[in-house]
């Protein structure tokens, strides 16, 4: 039998995958990978708590399935302005490893 | 959905999430996050939430990931496979990542409701694309036009971050 638990168990391991990329990985297109793991780990838990918690007329909550929605949406304009910020450091530095970018460390 | 399937599904999705950060060639990474976000949309079809699973595919598996690929392979990243690796903080970011893991697993250890259950549906068939449609224009539909809107900047904003400066 499947439980709730089973599912938030993948869904951890799925966020500490993304948050190991982003600490260990020093290329920006990985790290930006890893963050989109993250997302969706979150997005997992989200929709099994959605499937547990049902209403009174047992049908999932489907407040948590728009919120996913939304999630989705804003995590593919993030990917999209964050590519693009990504090819404009290119076009002025030839570098997409973080290592070499670091003019504005303190 | 069956045991079976759902250890195959999540051990898919935990397997190719672990090979995006073990990949060196970016393209291999890209691709092995395809298959993850594959599996991941059948976990939430598993969850009945088809509406979430088909936008996932097509969002996610689609859009996002010929982005990410038309990035990688416009970039030509070759450099960093000839990178040395810093064993020290790669040692310390995967601890501290475990030690994460390891306090979320305590906390669903201690949580009772994870270990019911789901309830059973009413029905075989829910129509959830409906459902959420409703919830969507009936409670939330403020919040959807500024999505409307954010899509809309962050349309204008790649626009001008990646044209060429003319001088």
């Amino acid at each position: 039998m499947i439980t709730l638990g089973d599912y938030l168990l993948v869904s951890a391991m799925l966020f500490a995958i993304g948050f190991a990329g982003v600490m260990v990985r020093r290329n920006l297109i990985i790290m930006l990978m890893a963050l989109e793991l993250m997302l969706n780990a979150a997005n997992l838990s989200l929709v099994a708590f959605s499937r547990f918690r049902v209403d009174s007329s047992g049908l999932p909550n489907y407040n948590v399935q728009v919120f996913v929605f939304f999630i989705i949406t804003v995590a593919a304009a993030e990917v999209a302005v964050g590519l693009a910020i990504l090819v404009a450091l290119y076009r002025t530095r030839q570098t997409t490893d973080i290592k070499d970018i670091s003019s504005l460390k303190f | 959905m069956s045991p079976f399937l759902f250890w195959i599904f999540a051990l898919l999705t935990v397997i190719f999430g672990a090979a995006v950060v073990v990949n060196r060639n970016p393209v291999a990474s890209a691709l092995s996050l395809v298959v993850s976000f594959l599996g991941l949309a059948a976990l939430f079809m598993s969850l009945n939430a088809y509406f979430i699973g088909i936008i996932q595919v097509l969002v996610y598996a689609g859009a996002v990931m010929v982005l990410f690929l038309f990035i990688v392979m416009l970039l030509d990243l070759r450099a960093e496979e000839r990178r040395q690796i810093n064993w020290v903080a790669s040692a310390g970011g995967l601890a501290v990542a475990l030690i994460l893991l390891g306090q979320i697993f305590s906390v669903i250890r201690h949580f009772g409701p994870a270990r019911q259950p789901f309830p059973s549906l009413p029905g075989s068939t829910i129509d959830d694309v409906q459902k959420i449609g409703a919830t969507l224009f009936r409670n939330y539909n403020l919040p959807f036009q500024i999505v409307g809107v954010l899509v809309l900047v962050a349309t204008i904003g790649v626009v001008l971050l990646s044209k060429r400066e003319t001088r």
